[in-house]
């Protein structure tokens, strides 16, 4: 039957995803950029709309919280998965406002009137059946996925807004948001850039080689040096993993030194994020096995030892002067503003 | 009208001629003579020559010569060789009027050539006295503040051709070989060298024994390839070797022990200096060791000059490194506690004895061990604490902001203080006083008197040493991403050795005379300067 093979291939897809995910988060860090685990997931979730089986907007959304439940505890610390689901969550939810006839507006804002008016859900279960919703929830996705598809580009084209000639940039580690971004502004103009290499796995080594392929002078420093050299530094450019729901960030480790030390010179600290890595978070730890970092330790020192090797880093929102995403620039403390109009405030928990 | 006024000046002078010319071996105090004399002459000649430019109007420095003046004071530091030999000749400049006289002189008969020199010498005489009450007056002043320009070293001058060129005349006149610099130079830093440990001076040019002794020869090599590190190891090694060096010393004929013992130390510091830039605590021993030799009385013979300087040595290494670490440990000890939780960074000597008496004294506490690529000492020091029972936690420094939550107080040690109370350590220790200032954690340095150092700095740009770039490739998954780095023209790997930190970031500096605000550093070194 083509529907049970549908689902088996279905399930099959599910399954080998989850395997990436697992097998990407440890070690060295993600196999793919999150950009592409982002793609990835919401092109499943358009899978799952169009191939499972669901009647309502109300099973909809239980399959995909379904999912979504397992494809975050595979790999908790890859949080665009869990964001992707929850933007698919708010597309249904606006797709059947649409559908109703109500305007999505007035159904967002959850205004005290509205608490003390309507006493209890104001969504009805969504059991209503409307025929085109699986189409239109369909071209949402695929909306989605266009922009998904855009960010980085979309990113890199304000470089020139915020890089002049001859300035000292500043980056840690590897991300391929700033990289793009550096490349777009190299294409104009000249500037130097000095990369801090991030023990242990040293991700700014390949940063370094790719931005110096692309004719920027680059510099690669240790992390210990980035205090040294960071009074000569005009900006700092930084990626990071999440962005969260205050406006900080978790990112890399080190980055909060970076952060610190930028402040400390009056150096602007610049963060260029795409709003898919916009996380209703708000703090999270992770840690890494030290597998990574006692390689050359004796075993007989190893067993007295204890070993740290957090991956990544918080930094606080007062420490960042500005959030460059596909959808332009914005201050720390907007952020919160933006999660609203993303995400739905029933869905922060999945 | 001259003659019997110049009479006795003329005849010392024709005995020292005669005796020079009959070749017969000066005496003590005929040499003595003869030095101060050229020295006279030499500070004349200097002291004339400002005044006899001012007359042609000719744009002229003449702080320089004067600055020379005051310190040399001490006698044994000039060297005779190169003072003005003929000291009439050199009287010659001194006339007021110096263009016409070589044109007159070829119409002079011979008597009158006698007279106008003895005109001169009375002229120079008189000057003399003159001058002996003008320098002492302007040697009062200079006494109590230093000469504020100090001759800028030439290992941070190597953008500038004329300074590398001179600097390889003079090693090549000291038979010396030149190191030459390795890979791409990040701009900011052009003005220093930048060696490849994979070519060592010693591979380039055999260097033969009579110039340098062999155990600095040997000293050079373990600096340049990093087996001795460290401020207080890199200047006990300096000083055992001079020891050696002065053991197999032999004073040779026609010279004094004082001014030729000096002599011969030159070139191996010029040596050591090419291995790897001297450090400051290096740079205070050797100050003290040339100071030690010049004051031997010339009586003494050989043997017992010899026996003087290395005892002088040995009560050197113990005083400033042994008995200060036994007072720094003392009142180190007192600022730790039952129950402290201790962070410290890379491999400090002073740091780790301190943490090992604390120990051992009982008290309980725990070390968490920060380290950096890619020196990575800080293994060394968890080595060390660990075979004590010394419980340790190992993270790395980009780890700092997750680690320093737990951590009651940071113990850091310093490779040299400046005067303006910036500590100059191993690069990383701004990094960890900054974040630790943020969490409120107290950072305590740890430094011996011997290393504060009358240099100023506000960045750890201007003086700083660049170590190995090659350092910094790593294979990671069996990839080397920065394997082919010197083919890519525009990528530039920067391996620093030392920064500096700003006092505001430091709570308290532990020193063998107590424990003193960092600010404090230009007092101690007042008064140690003022106890020499």
């Amino acid at each position: 039957m083509p529907g049970a093979d549908k689902e088996a291939d279905l399930t099959e897809r599910i399954e080998a995803f989850l395997a990436d995910l697992k097998r990407g988060g440890c070690g060295t860090g993600p196999i793919r950029g999150s950009g592409e685990t982002a793609r990835e997931t919401t092109a499943l979730l358009r899978k799952v709309t169009a191939q499972a089986r669901w009647s309502s907007a109300g099973d909809l959304m239980e399959i995909i919280r379904k999912e979504g439940r397992r494809m975050t505890a595979a790999q908790p610390s890859e949080t665009t998965v869990g964001n992707m689901v929850l933007r698919v969550l708010k597309i249904i939810r606006e797709e059947y406002a649409r559908s109703r006839g109500s305007s999505e507006e007035t159904d967002q804002q959850e205004s005290l009137h509205k608490l003390l008016t309507s006493g209890g859900l104001s969504e009805e279960n969504f059991r209503q059946h409307f025929v085109h919703l699986k189409a239109n929830v369909i071209e949402a996705i695929n909306e989605l996925l266009t922009e998904l598809e855009g960010t980085t580009d979309n990113i890199a084209m304000q470089a020139l807004e915020h890089i002049h000639s001859n300035e000292v940039i500043m980056t840690v580690g590897r991300s391929r948001t700033v990289e793009a971004f550096l490349k777009d502004a190299a294409r104009k103009r000249k500037f130097h850039v000095i990369v801090a290499e991030c023990a242990p796995f040293c991700q700014g080594h390949e940063m370094a080689t790719n931005l110096s392929k692309a004719s920027i002078e680059t510099t690669v420093i240790a992390d210990a040096a980035i205090f040294a050299v960071m009074s000569r530094v005009n900006k700092v450019i930084i990626g990071t993993q999440t962005v969260l729901a205050n406006g900080g960030l978790r990112a890399v480790n080190g980055t909060h030194t970076v952060a610190l030390a930028a402040r400390h010179h009056s150096t602007p600290l610049i963060v260029c994020a795409p709003m898919f890595k916009l996380s209703p978070q708000v703090l999270y730890g992770q840690f890494l096995r030290p597998h990574g970092l006692v390689f050359a330790l004796t075993c007989t020192i190893l067993s007295k030892v204890n070993v740290h090797c957090p991956v990544f880093d918080y930094v606080p929102p007062e420490l960042i002067t500005l959030f460059i995403s596909n959808i332009g620039g914005n201050a720390p403390s907007y952020i919160y503003r933006l999660m609203s109009e993303l995400y739905h405030p029933e869905d922060h928990d999945l | 009208m001259a003659d019997c006024g110049a009479a006795d000046g003329p005849v010392k002078k024709d005995d020292i001629v005669r005796a020079k010319n009959e070749g017969k071996e000066l005496t003590k105090e005929e040499k003595q003579r003869l030095r101060k004399e050229k020295k006279h002459q030499k500070k004349q000649k200097d002291e004339k020559r400002p005044s006899e430019r001012a007359k042609e109007k000719k744009p002229v420095a003449p702080s320089q010569p004067v600055a020379t003046q005051p310190p040399t004071q001490k006698a044994p530091t000039v060297l005779p060789a190169s003072a003005p030999i003929p000291v009439p000749a050199s009287g010659a400049p001194s006339h007021s009027s110096p263009a016409p006289s070589p044109a007159d002189k070829p119409a002079k008969s011979r008597a009158e050539q006698k007279a106008e020199r003895r005109a001169r010498q009375d002229a120079d005489r008189a000057s003399k006295q003159q001058s002996c009450f003008s320098s002492s007056k302007t040697k009062a002043p200079p006494s109590e503040l230093n000469p504020v320009v100090k001759r800028l070293p030439e290992h941070v001058q190597v953008d500038d051709p004329a300074v590398v060129k001179r600097l390889a005349k003079k090693l090549e006149r000291q038979q010396i070989p030149l190191r030459s610099d390795y890979g791409y130079k990040v701009s900011l830093f052009s003005h220093l060298h930048q060696y490849s440990r994979k070519a060592p001076l010693t591979q380039q040019l055999s260097i033969p024994s009579t110039v340098i002794h062999p155990s600095i020869v040997r000293l050079g090599l373990q600096y340049s390839q990093g087996i001795v590190v460290g401020s207080n190891a890199r200047s006990v090694a300096l000083l055992h070797a001079f020891k050696q060096v002065i053991r197999d010393y032999t004073t040779p004929p026609n010279e004094e022990l004082a001014r030729d013992l000096v002599n011969k130390l030159k070139p191996y510091i010029s040596f050591l200096n090419q291995c790897r830039p001297l450090s400051a605590s290096m740079g205070n021993a050797i100050k003290y060791i040339k100071k030690e030799i010049s004051n031997i009385p010339s009586q003494f013979k050989e043997e017992e000059a010899k026996t003087k300087l290395q005892k002088c040595i040995d009560c050197y290494i113990n005083e400033n490194v042994v008995l200060a670490a036994k007072a720094i440990s003392k009142y180190a000890i007192k600022k730790i506690s039952d129950g402290d939780v201790i962070l410290v960074y890379g491999c400090s000597s002073l740091v780790n004895h301190i943490l090992c008496e604390a120990y051992d004294k009982s008290r309980k506490f725990r070390v968490i061990v920060v380290d950096s690529r890619p020196r990575l000492e800080g293994r060394e020091a968890l080595r060390r604490l660990v075979q004590r029972g010394i419980s340790c936690t190992y993270v790395l420094i980009s780890a700092l902001s997750y680690i320093l939550p737990e951590v009651s107080k940071v113990f850091l040690g310093a490779h040299a203080l400046l005067a303006n109370g910036y500590v100059m350590s191993r690069v990383g220790t701004s990094q960890i006083a900054l974040v630790a200032r943020t969490f409120n954690v107290p950072v305590l340095v740890c430094c011996e008197t011997y290393k504060f150092c009358e240099r100023v700095q506000t960045d750890s740009f201007v003086s700083n040493e660049l170590d190995d770039p090659d350092d910094l490739m790593v294979t990671r998954k069996g990839k080397t991403q920065l394997e082919n780095w010197h083919d890519v023209s525009s990528l530039g790997l920067l391996n620093l050795v030392y920064d500096v930190t700003p006092p505001d970031f430091v709570d308290l500096v532990i020193t063998d005379l107590g424990m003193i605000p960092c600010t404090s550093v230009p007092v101690v070194l007042r008064v140690k300067n003022l106890e020499q």
